[in-house]
């Protein structure tokens, strides 16, 4: 009986054991990764904000507020870019989650008419070499000076003016999902700006 | 409709072997007959299902509000392992029948990467409980079906007479192939 | 070095290779190597979760007792997998970013827990350290090769240099999810051929 006992009592000690050395492990990786891994998602946002807006002198980070679509379902946040004290466009951080992997993150520039600057991914779980490539030039290019109020943001195939990028057409409609709710909450933005 | 669109778009077009790679280790090898591919398949299903509900209680109750979701990996395989031993002693002991016919596949399951695979792709995808429930059960009849088909088209080749070069893994690999380029014909029906 | 130390070096990038002899893993090969990038990655944080649990595993062999050798097995390597997880996310993003789901499902890779089994439970640290070098190497220059294959046919680039005109077309089905198949396919076949001869 001792000897049974025994037997329970080392694996089970010797398993705990373990999993508390992991965890302890972790933990602690985990607090030293987490300001570089903050700073590493802030740089790459800094990157992609600077990416997607005209000139600017001052911080977009220290002016960022929140503004949401017309129906106040979706909250994102907007970061503007002034030159010289002036507006002249405006990074809006918004998402998707119907993507091939699930939430895709992106920011997209608008100029201060409602035309779209440009975009950037900054975070997707899309299939390498596939979905990624929502993310590339070839894609990109056609949203220059895009004018969603008169233009259709929606891939060819749904009858839209986008060409949806090959084998990746669940990418491509996340993507224009996500700028159209970015647009909704720019243009609710801006016509509450304007009734002032 | 919600449901329905992940239900299908998880069996056929985001095919959890033939278009997101997961499971093909088992996919590879245990689809010589169709009969062991289906036993296979049922117990993938069984397991699975349970592993996404297990986890994701687990990960909404204790890791994401005590913001331990740093060992979301280490949990998970761990839930994941256990799971499969206890399935396999509760069959043993109530359903020794089930037992014969399910119960070798049990302990491959444990390193079935789609198992862990589809509980991480749920918490991803911010699923409700019964998204999540409904998306795992769809990826794992995908899982079955494929491999049955797979089994099927198997259990020909045997009596095919392949060119030298091509004997063994090879072919095997190259009717994958052609079963994946069939099922990226369903592509057009997401949404 | 003894002649068992090089054996052990070398038999994982040749002639035990993972992926082209032995077939393991699977899943990460098939599913990340998109392009010759990705591949080396891949098969680089591969490489560094086998050597560690190798070489760990190895060290408290004689602690763990037999009947929790799987279990404990399995949190050692989880927590090795995550660890590279959070220094790839806060020191190469990119890279943490590309390679998406298949980072945590390292731990079911085979390859890792099967070293781990064989041979890890039963040689000493320096062998195990061999072994882990070797069939990490292994691992990499297939996942590369492959990746290699994959990008140049589908994609008409290498190593994200394109050395193909804008307006070609490049066979894309080979970054689609069947060319990962037809590209091993062909690559085996070549191996097998050249294993035959020798």
């Amino acid at each position: 009986m001792s000897k049974k006992k025994q037997g329970v009592l080392r694996p089970v000690v010797t398993l705990v054991a373990i999993a508390c050395l992991s965890a302890f492990i972790l933990g602690y990786v985990h607090e030293l990764t987490l300001e570089p891994i903050k700073r590493a998602k802030d740089n790459q946002e800094l990157a992609a904000i600077a990416e997607v807006v005209g000139d600017f002198d001052n911080n977009p980070f220290a002016e960022k507020m929140t503004i949401t679509t017309k129906n106040k379902k979706h909250k994102m946040v907007m970061y503007p870019a002034r030159k010289d004290g002036a507006l002249n466009s405006v990074a809006i951080k918004t998402y998707s989650n119907n993507g091939f992997g699930g939430r895709i993150e992106l920011i997209v520039g608008f100029n201060v008419d409602g035309s779209i600057k440009n975009f950037k991914i900054i975070s997707s779980h899309e299939t390498p070499g596939l979905g990624t490539k929502v993310d590339e030039p070839r894609f990109k290019e056609q949203f220059k000076g895009f004018y969603p109020r008169r233009q259709v943001l929606k891939v060819k195939q749904d009858g839209g003016d986008i060409d949806a990028v090959t084998a990746a057409t669940v990418s491509s409609r996340a993507v224009l999902k996500a700028i159209e709710r970015a647009f909704s909450a720019f243009s609710n933005f801006n016509s509450g700006r304007d009734d002032e | 409709m919600a449901y329905l669109m992940i239900f299908i778009t998880a069996i056929f077009v985001n095919n959890i072997i033939l278009s997101q790679f997961l499971g093909i280790c088992p996919f590879l090898g245990v689809s010589k007959r169709i009969s062991t591919a289906l036993g296979m398949g049922f117990a993938v299903m069984f397991v699975m299902t349970l592993a996404t509900v297990v986890t994701f209680l687990i990960y909404y109750t204790f890791l994401q509000p005590y913001q331990l979701t740093f060992m979301t990996t280490v949990t998970f395989i761990l839930v994941i392992a256990s799971l499969v031993q206890m399935v396999e002693l509760v069959i043993k002991k109530t359903s020794p029948a089930l037992y014969q016919s399910l119960g070798i596949f049990l302990p491959l399951i444990t390193t079935n990467c789609a198992v862990l695979g589809i509980a991480i792709l749920t918490i991803q995808k911010n699923y409700t409980l019964l998204a999540g429930i409904c998306y795992t059960l769809a990826s794992a009849i995908g899982f079955t079906l494929a491999i049955v088909i797979f089994a099927g088209i198997r259990e020909r080749l045997d009596r095919t007479d392949i060119p030298d070069a091509l004997r063994g893994t090879p072919i095997v690999l190259i009717s994958a192939a052609l079963l994946s380029m069939a099922f990226m014909g369903f592509a057009g029906i997401s949404y | 070095m003894s002649r068992e130390s090089i054996s052990n070096l070398t038999r994982g990038i040749i002639r035990e290779n993972p992926i082209f002899v032995m077939l393991l893993g699977m899943c990460p090969t098939l599913g990340v190597s998109t392009s010759a990038t990705n591949g080396l990655g891949m098969g680089l944080a591969t490489m560094f979760v086998l050597i560690l649990s190798n070489v760990f595993i190895s060290a408290v062999k004689n602690l763990i007792p037999d009947i929790i050798r799987i279990p404990s097995f399995i949190v050692i390597i989880a927590s090795f997998v995550t660890v590279i997880e959070m220094l790839m996310q806060a020191y190469i993003p990119v890279l943490y970013q590309a390679l998406g789901i298949y980072i945590p499902l390292i731990v079911v890779n085979c390859i890792i827990l099967g070293r781990a089994e064989s041979f890890a439970s039963k040689n000493n640290i320096w062998q195990s350290f061999l072994d882990g070098v070797g069939m990490g190497l292994g691992f990499t220059l297939a996942l590369t090769i492959l990746g290699s294959v994959r990008e140049i046919l589908g994609n008409g680039s290498i190593f994200g240099w394109s050395f193909i005109g804008e307006n070609a077309h490049p066979m894309l089905l080979f970054i689609m999810p069947p060319g990962a198949f037809l590209a091993l396919a062909g690559i085996i076949m070549v191996v097998n051929k050249l294993r035959g001869t020798k």
